[in-house]
C-alpha cells in the first residue's frame, strides 16, 4: 500500500479544524452519531408504538 | 486512500461526486418515492387492506360473543370434536376464536358478500393462514382484531395455524367453506 | 501509568497489531466458530425434517432444535464475529491500543457464559420457545438470563470500540477522519446500542415474568419491543458486511470508496433509519395505525433502501474503477471477468453482495410493504428472506473475511487452499437454493416452524399443491450442499488455526511501545479537491449496467407480488 502523501508539520491540525464543513463534523463525531441513532428508532419506532398500543380502545 | 485507512483528504466532503454515483442516486431515490407512496396509494385505490380497528379484549368476553353466534347460526356438526359449523348472516358479526389448538368454530361463509370477522386468541399466538388464498393474519391474546373480508370464490378453503404455538402447532388447522349465495 | 503496549507490524498489510486486541479478536472470532458448528449441525438436522420425504425429528426435537438454530446462528455465531470486527475495525485499522482489554476479556466472559447458559436451556427440552420466544409463551428463567448475560456481554464489548475510538484519536494515531470501514463498523456499534436496549427493555422483564415476580407480558407490547431488538440485531450485521464489502475491496484491489461522502451519508442513513424496519414483522398485528407502520416499515421513504442501493453500486464501482486503473479496460465486464475469482476472499464477497441484493434485498422490501405482507407474513417465505440476508449476505461476508484474518491475525497459513477456493461456492450455491425455494414455497403459502405441512392423519388437513412438496424438498437438497460449504469452512478454519503452517517472518518482533510512543501520525496533504479518476469521468460503465439489471429485477418483482396481492380476497 504505497501513498504519496505529502506530510507537513502537524501543528496546523488544530487549524484546520475550524474550516471543516458541519457535515463532516458530525460524520467525524461517533458520539453524536449514538445519540441521533439511539433517539430516532426510540421515538420513531418504540414510543409512538407503544402510545397506539396503549390507546387501543376496550372491547364492549 | 483505500477504505481501511483514514481518507487522504482532510475536508473529504468537499470532494466532487461521480456523475455515474448522483445518476444512481437520483433513480433510486425515485424508486424509494415510488415505493412509498404505492402503500398510500393503495388503501385508497386498493381492496385489499388492514383497517385499524381493534379493541383490548378479555377470553370470556370473547368467547361469549363467539358462543352466542354459534347458538344462534349452527347449521351442523363436524368431526369427532363436534366442532360446530356456523354460517352467519351476510354482513354480519363473525367470530373465530383461536386457542391450542383449535380453530372455533368453523365458518361458512357466501362468496361475493361482506363479513366483520373477529380473530382474537383466548392463550398464545397464533397465526391465521387462510388456504389456499394465502391471506395472513397475526392473532394476539388480548386483542381482538376485525377485518371486513369479502369471499370472492365457493369452496372448500383451510385456516392453519403459521404461528408457533407449542408442541401441536402443527395440528392446529381448520376448514372455512364459501358457498355460492343465493 | 505504565500502560502494556504491544505492537507488531503485520507484514502483509503493513497494519501495527495491538496485541491484546489481537487475542481478543482470536477468542471472539473462534467462540463464533463454534457457535456456526453448533447452529450448522441443528441446521442439518432441521432441513432434514422439513424436507418431507425424510421427515427426520420428532416434533418436540425439531421444536427444540429450530430454537437452538435460531439462536445460535442469528445471536451467537453473528454477534461474537461482530464484536471480532469491531475490534479489529477500531484497533487494528487505527493503529491504535484496544481501551480497556481487560474489561473487554469480561464482556467476553459474560457473552460466553450467556451463550452457554441459553444453550443449557434449550438442551433441557423445556425452553422451545422459538429465536422469537414470544410472550405468554414461557421458557424457562436461565433462556431469559442467558441472553440478558450475552447482551450485556456485547454492550460491554460495543463501548471498548467507542472507548478505542477515543483513544485513537487522543493519542493521534490517525489523521482527520476514521477510514470508512471503520466508519462502518462504528454505524454496526450504533445499531447494536438500540438493538441491546431494547432487548433489556423487554427481556428482563419477561425474565421477571417466568421467574414469578411479573404477573403479566402483554403479547403485543412484546411484539414490538421484541422485534427492535431482533430485527435490528440483523440490521447490525448488513452494517457490519457492508464494511467487510470495503474492507475487502480494498484488501485485494487496493481499491478506494469512489466518494467518502457518499457512502458515508448512506452510513449515515443506516443509522437514523434502518432500525425502525422492525415494524416489518408488525403489518399484519392488530392495534398499530397504517401511519405507523408505513413510516417505520418504509425506513422513513425508504432511506435506508437507499443507502443499500448505493453500497451496492460503490462497492463494485470501486473495484471495477481499481480494476480499470490495472487496466482489465476491455468491454464493460473485463474487470469483472479477470478478477480473482479462485481467491476465496474475493469470491466469498462478492457472491455474498450478489445474494444479499437481488436475494435477499429485494425480497425484504417487498415482504415489507405493508399490504403485501398479507401474502407473505409467517410464510416459509421469511426465512426464505433472511436466509439470503444473514446467510448469504452476513455469513458469507464473514467467511471471506476469515480467509484474511486467519493469515493476517492468526499468523498461520490457510490449509487446503483448494478446499477454501471452492468452499463459497458450494455453500452459496446451496444458500442460493434454500432461500429461493423456501421463498417459492412461501408462495403457496407454506408456514414456517411447522413440523408437518401434510397433517398426517388431521381429519381437517389441508393439502399443498404437489409444487410446494417438490420445493421443500429442493430446499433439503440446497439445505445439504450448504452444510457440506458450512463444514468446509469449519474444516479449513479449524484445521488451519490449531494445526496450520505458522507464517514466521524473518526479523519479526515485538515492539514494546511506551506512553506518547503510539505510531507516529502522518499527515496528508491539505485538500485538494478532485474526486479520483477525475470527477468527470464515467469510470465504472459495468457496475452501472449491473445496477440496471438490478433495478429491473426490482421493479418487476415488485409489481408481479402486487399483482398477487390484488388476487386474493378483499380485505378492509
Amino acid at each position: 500500500m504505497a501513498d504519496t502523501r505529502n506530510t507537513t508539520p502537524a501543528d496546523d491540525l488544530e487549524d484546520l479544524e475550524d474550516g471543516i464543513p458541519f457535515m463532516q463534523q458530525l460524520l467525524d463525531n461517533p458520539f453524536l452519531l449514538l445519540f441521533l441513532g439511539v433517539v430516532v428508532p426510540t421515538v420513531l419506532y418504540v414510543i409512538w408504538g407503544v402510545m397506539e398500543i396503549v390507546g387501543i380502545p376496550i372491547a364492549k | 486512500m483505500s477504505a481501511i485507512q483514514p481518507p487522504e483528504q482532510r475536508i473529504w466532503w468537499k470532494q466532487p461526486i461521480e456523475p455515474l454515483e448522483i445518476t444512481w442516486i437520483v433513480v433510486a431515490f425515485i424508486w424509494c418515492l415510488f415505493m412509498f407512496l404505492m402503500m398510500p396509494y393503495w388503501h385508497v385505490f386498493g381492496k385489499q387492506n388492514l383497517a385499524n380497528e381493534a379493541y383490548r379484549s378479555t377470553p370470556e368476553l370473547f368467547l361469549s360473543k363467539a358462543q352466542a353466534m354459534v347458538d344462534k347460526h349452527k347449521i351442523r356438526e363436524e368431526t369427532d370434536q363436534k366442532i360446530p359449523v356456523v354460517k352467519p348472516p351476510a354482513g354480519s358479526d363473525v367470530y373465530l376464536v383461536a386457542r391450542l389448538w383449535q380453530w372455533w368454530p368453523m365458518l361458512e361463509l357466501e362468496a361475493g358478500q361482506t363479513y366483520r370477522l373477529h380473530l382474537m386468541s383466548l392463550d398464545w399466538l397464533h397465526g391465521f393462514s387462510l388456504q389456499p388464498e394465502n391471506i395472513n393474519i397475526q392473532v394476539h391474546p388480548g386483542y381482538e382484531h376485525i377485518l371486513q373480508v369479502s369471499p370472492t370464490r365457493a369452496g372448500t378453503y383451510s385456516i392453519i395455524c403459521n404461528e408457533y404455538c407449542g408442541i401441536n402447532h402443527h395440528t392446529m388447522v381448520s376448514k372455512l367453506y364459501v358457498v355460492t349465495s343465493k | 501509568m505504565a500502560i502494556n503496549r504491544l505492537f507488531r507490524t503485520c507484514p502483509m498489510t503493513g497494519l501495527k497489531v495491538h496485541q491484546p486486541a489481537e487475542a481478543l479478536i482470536k477468542a471472539n472470532a473462534v467462540a463464533a466458530v463454534v457457535s456456526l458448528l453448533v447452529g450448522g449441525i441443528l441446521g442439518l438436522l432441521i432441513t432434514l425434517t422439513r424436507w418431507q420425504a425424510i421427515h427426520l425429528l420428532p416434533p418436540d426435537w425439531y421444536y427444540l432444535m429450530l430454537t437452538g438454530h435460531g439462536l445460535d446462528m442469528l445471536v451467537f455465531w453473528i454477534i461474537f464475529f461482530e464484536i471480532a470486527i469491531l475490534y479489529f475495525a477500531g484497533s487494528v485499522l487505527l493503529g491504535c491500543r484496544l481501551a480497556t482489554p481487560r474489561l473487554a476479556w469480561v464482556a467476553f466472559m459474560l457473552m460466553v457464559m450467556g451463550a452457554v447458559i441459553n444453550n443449557y436451556a434449550v438442551f433441557r427440552g423445556d425452553s422451545s420457545v422459538m429465536f422469537t420466544s414470544y410472550a405468554p409463551m414461557g421458557a424457562h428463567p436461565t433462556f431469559y438470563l442467558g441472553l440478558i448475560l450475552f447482551a450485556v456481554g456485547a454492550l460491554i464489548a460495543c463501548f471498548v470500540f467507542f472507548g478505542t475510538l477515543v483513544v485513537g484519536k487522543e493519542e493521534r494515531t490517525y489523521n482527520g477522519s476514521v477510514p470508512l470501514v471503520t466508519f462502518g463498523a462504528v454505524t454496526a456499534a450504533i445499531i447494536a446500542v438500540f438493538t441491546i436496549a431494547s432487548g433489556a427493555i423487554i427481556l428482563i422483564p419477561t425474565f421477571f415474568w417466568s421467574i414469578g415476580l411479573v404477573d403479566h407480558i402483554d403479547s403485543l407490547m412484546y411484539r414490538t419491543i421484541w422485534w427492535a431488538f431482533g430485527h435490528s440485531s440483523q440490521q447490525i450485521n448488513v452494517s457490519a458486511h457492508v464494511a467487510v464489502w470495503y474492507a475487502i475491496a480494498a484488501i485485494i484491489f487496493g481499491a478506494k470508496p469512489m466518494s467518502e461522502k457518499v457512502s458515508r451519508l448512506a452510513f449515515l442513513l443506516y443509522i437514523l433509519f434502518i432500525t425502525i424496519a422492525s415494524a416489518h414483522h408488525l403489518l399484519v398485528d392488530p392495534g398499530l395505525t397504517s401511519n405507523w407502520k408505513i413510516l417505520n416499515t418504509s425506513y422513513a421513504l425508504y432511506l435506508a433502501v437507499l443507502a443499500s442501493m448505493v453500497h451496492g453500486l460503490t462497492v463494485p464501482g470501486s473495484i471495477e474503477i481499481a480494476q480499470r486503473k490495472k487496466g482489465f479496460t476491455k468491454g464493460l465486464f473485463e474487470w469483472l471477468r479477470k478478477a480473482p475469482w479462485s481467491n476465496p476472499v474475493f469470491s466469498g464477497m462478492f457472491l455474498s453482495l450478489l445474494g444479499f441484493g437481488f436475494l435477499g434485498g429485494i425480497s425484504g422490501v417487498i415482504m415489507g410493504v405493508e399490504q403485501l405482507n398479507i401474502i407473505i407474513h409467517n410464510t416459509i417465505y421469511v426465512p426464505g428472506h433472511f436466509h439470503a440476508t444473514v446467510v448469504l449476505g452476513t455469513t458469507l461476508a464473514f467467511m471471506a473475511v476469515t480467509y484474511f484474518v486467519i493469515p493476517a491475525i492468526f499468523r498461520r497459513e490457510l490449509a487446503f487452499p483448494k478446499i477454501a477456493q471452492w468452499q463459497p461456492y458450494v455453500f452459496a450455491l446451496g444458500m442460493t437454493m434454500v432461500s429461493v425455494f423456501m421463498m417459492g414455497a412461501g408462495t403457496l403459502g407454506v408456514p414456517r416452524r411447522h413440523w408437518d405441512i401434510t397433517f398426517a392423519g388431521n381429519p381437517l388437513g389441508f393439502e399443498f399443491p404437489g409444487t410446494a412438496h417438490l420445493m421443500m424438498a429442493l430446499m433439503g437438497i440446497g439445505g445439504l450442499l450448504a452444510v457440506v460449504g458450512g463444514a468446509m469452512y469449519l474444516l479449513v478454519t479449524v484445521y488451519s488455526v490449531f494445526l496450520g503452517k505458522r507464517i514466521e517472518t524473518p526479523g519479526f518482533k515485538t515492539v514494546r511501545v511506551v506512553e506518547g510512543m503510539a505510531p507516529a501520525p502522518t499527515r496528508p496533504a491539505a485538500a485538494a479537491l478532485q474526486a479520483h479518476g477525475g470527477a468527470h469521468a464515467w469510470s465504472a460503465p459495468g457496475t452501472f449496467t449491473l445496477a440496471m439489471v438490478f433495478l429491473t429485477a426490482f421493479v418487476l418483482y415488485y409489481f408481479i407480488n402486487w399483482k398477487y396481492l390484488s388476487e386474493v380476497w378483499p380485505l378492509k
